[in-house]
């Protein structure tokens, strides 16, 4: 592909903090190439700011190779950009033509509160882990890795599944932010092996209430978070979720925390 | 949702068989037999209770799903992914809910309240082949009944396969299989519902 320059119009979130009113505000950034990555063109964007000693663009990034699942902007309408299971350090700037005008959001959704600019508290994915994400293992020696038969099937879903990278994109994406598609991956992942067989009950129970607990919509299969997951996990990981729970609600275990 | 709105499927199935007897152009012998079956049977009556008090809930989870739903981002995107990542039929299910249910007050207004007042004040059944044959020889009501069952019809769209997802069975053996009949229930349904007023008022059946 032809490399090429381009000048380009960003239009990007600025909020100072939590409980502060955010605007938007318009920059010019000139000579960006197109192999650079959308958070390298961010990189650009602020070292410019720096140089005027104006404030930085805060936004959230690590790996910047598409599998921590920090980053998380909003683009042009489009989670994470408009680029298939892409994550936005992996969108790269050949996407875009010169005299572009880019539009860039945080996550929006009230269990996603601001922190600053682009950057949003996700710890509630980190509650709903901690209320059962978890398995429980025997102390001691390491069990050998093939002493557990495992279909290849279910195998194959489990790690499908745990593919996902707690970016948020699924609640960023929804209409109704709900973090449905996030929970049935990490139920999933467990419910499908013998090792998370123990919790299977409770852990369905319990990521729900804590789920709920936080804040975050309700599911109304629309879909949106499947087309725009970075790791393309499937709904049908919600049906699966769905039959967790109505499973462990019916046989008693409804109350959950056991 | 799901429970409610699948016994309400279940309903419309009923419901479109019962009426589809005035295709047999019989002169309305037919409907008017499966109706006073209908409209008499002592446990057709009962479930119509159970029908009107599921109509209800599911109204109700609807447009308190839809509220809190909404309540959930406080703050709105500038830009919007439109229908780049969904359908805009299952992001329009209480808009598209509302409109049937506005054809349903229109609708109940017609056939079933006149009737069953009647039946109360001891005055008997009326002719509901009679009156379907006059009401639908006026042009706005026959639009209105179009437009009602265009709308039932993307709310089934969704709706059919959502109640099945939400219940759990959306696994890759079956999704396939529930979206088909489902988008085939949501076409044949309402179809055949829309060609009742189109046939009285083009004079197909008379």
């Amino acid at each position: 592909m032809e490399h090429y320059h381009m000048n380009l119009t960003l239009k990007v979130w600025r909020q100072k903090n939590k409980n502060e009113r955010g605007r938007f505000e318009t920059f010019q950034v000139k000579n960006i190439s197109s192999e650079m990555s959308f958070l390298e063109m961010f990189d650009v964007l602020n070292e410019q700011l720096v140089a005027e000693q104006k404030e930085p663009i805060a936004f959230d990034h690590d790996c910047r190779e598409g599998i921590c699942g920090m980053c998380s902007m909003y683009i042009n309408g489009r989670a994470h950009g408009p680029w298939h299971h892409t994550t936005t350090c992996q969108l790269h700037m050949r996407e875009y033509k010169d005299g572009d005008t880019i539009v860039v959001e945080p996550w929006r959704a009230n269990s996603f509160p601001v922190i600053k600019d682009l950057v949003v508290d996700r710890s509630s994915f980190d509650r709903i882990i901690q209320a059962g994400g978890y398995v429980s293992v025997n102390t001691g020696n390491a069990v050998d890795a093939n002493a557990l038969p495992i279909e290849k099937q279910k195998a194959d879903e489990s790690f499908a599944a745990a593919a996902c990278i707690g970016c948020g994109a699924c609640v960023a994406a929804c209409p109704n932010a709900s973090a449905m598609l996030f929970v049935s991956a990490k139920v999933s992942h467990l419910a499908l092996l013998p090792q998370g067989d123990p919790e299977r009950k409770t852990r369905a129970v319990n990521m729900i209430q804590q789920m709920d607990k936080e804040g975050f919509g309700s599911c109304t299969n629309i879909g949106a978070c499947e087309a725009e997951c970075p790791k393309g996990i499937s709904l049908e990981n919600i049906a699966r979720l769905n039959r967790e729970y109505i499973g462990a609600v019916f046989s008693g275990s409804g109350e959950g925390n056991a | 949702m799901s429970l409610t709105g699948l016994f309400l499927i279940l309903f419309l199935l009923v419901h479109c068989y019962i009426n589809a007897q005035i295709f047999y152009n019989d002169g309305g012998e037919r409907f008017r037999a499966a109706a006073h079956f209908m409209g008499t049977n002592f446990v057709i009556r009962t479930v119509e209770i159970g029908l009107f008090a599921f109509l209800i809930l599911h109204i109700v989870q609807g447009l308190l799903l839809w509220a809190r739903n909404r309540a959930r981002r406080s703050t709105r995107y500038a830009v919007s992914a439109g229908s780049k990542t969904s359908s805009w039929y299952s992001r329009s299910m209480a808009l598209l809910g509302t409109l049937v249910l506005l054809f349903l007050l229109v609708h109940l207004s017609k056939f079933w309240g006149p009737n069953r007042l009647s039946q109360t004040m001891g005055n008997g059944e009326l002719d509901l082949y009679t009156m379907m044959r006059d009401e639908f020889q006026v042009t706005w009501i026959v639009i209105v009944y179009i437009c009602g069952c265009i709308a039932l019809g993307w709310h089934l769209v969704h709706g059919f396969y959502s109640s099945f997802q939400t219940l759990g069975l959306g696994t890759h053996r079956y999704k396939g299989m529930i979206k088909g009949i489902g988008v085939a229930f949501s076409i044949i349904v309402p179809l055949i519902f829309a060609l009742m007023p189109i046939a009285f008022y083009t004079g197909w059946i008379s």
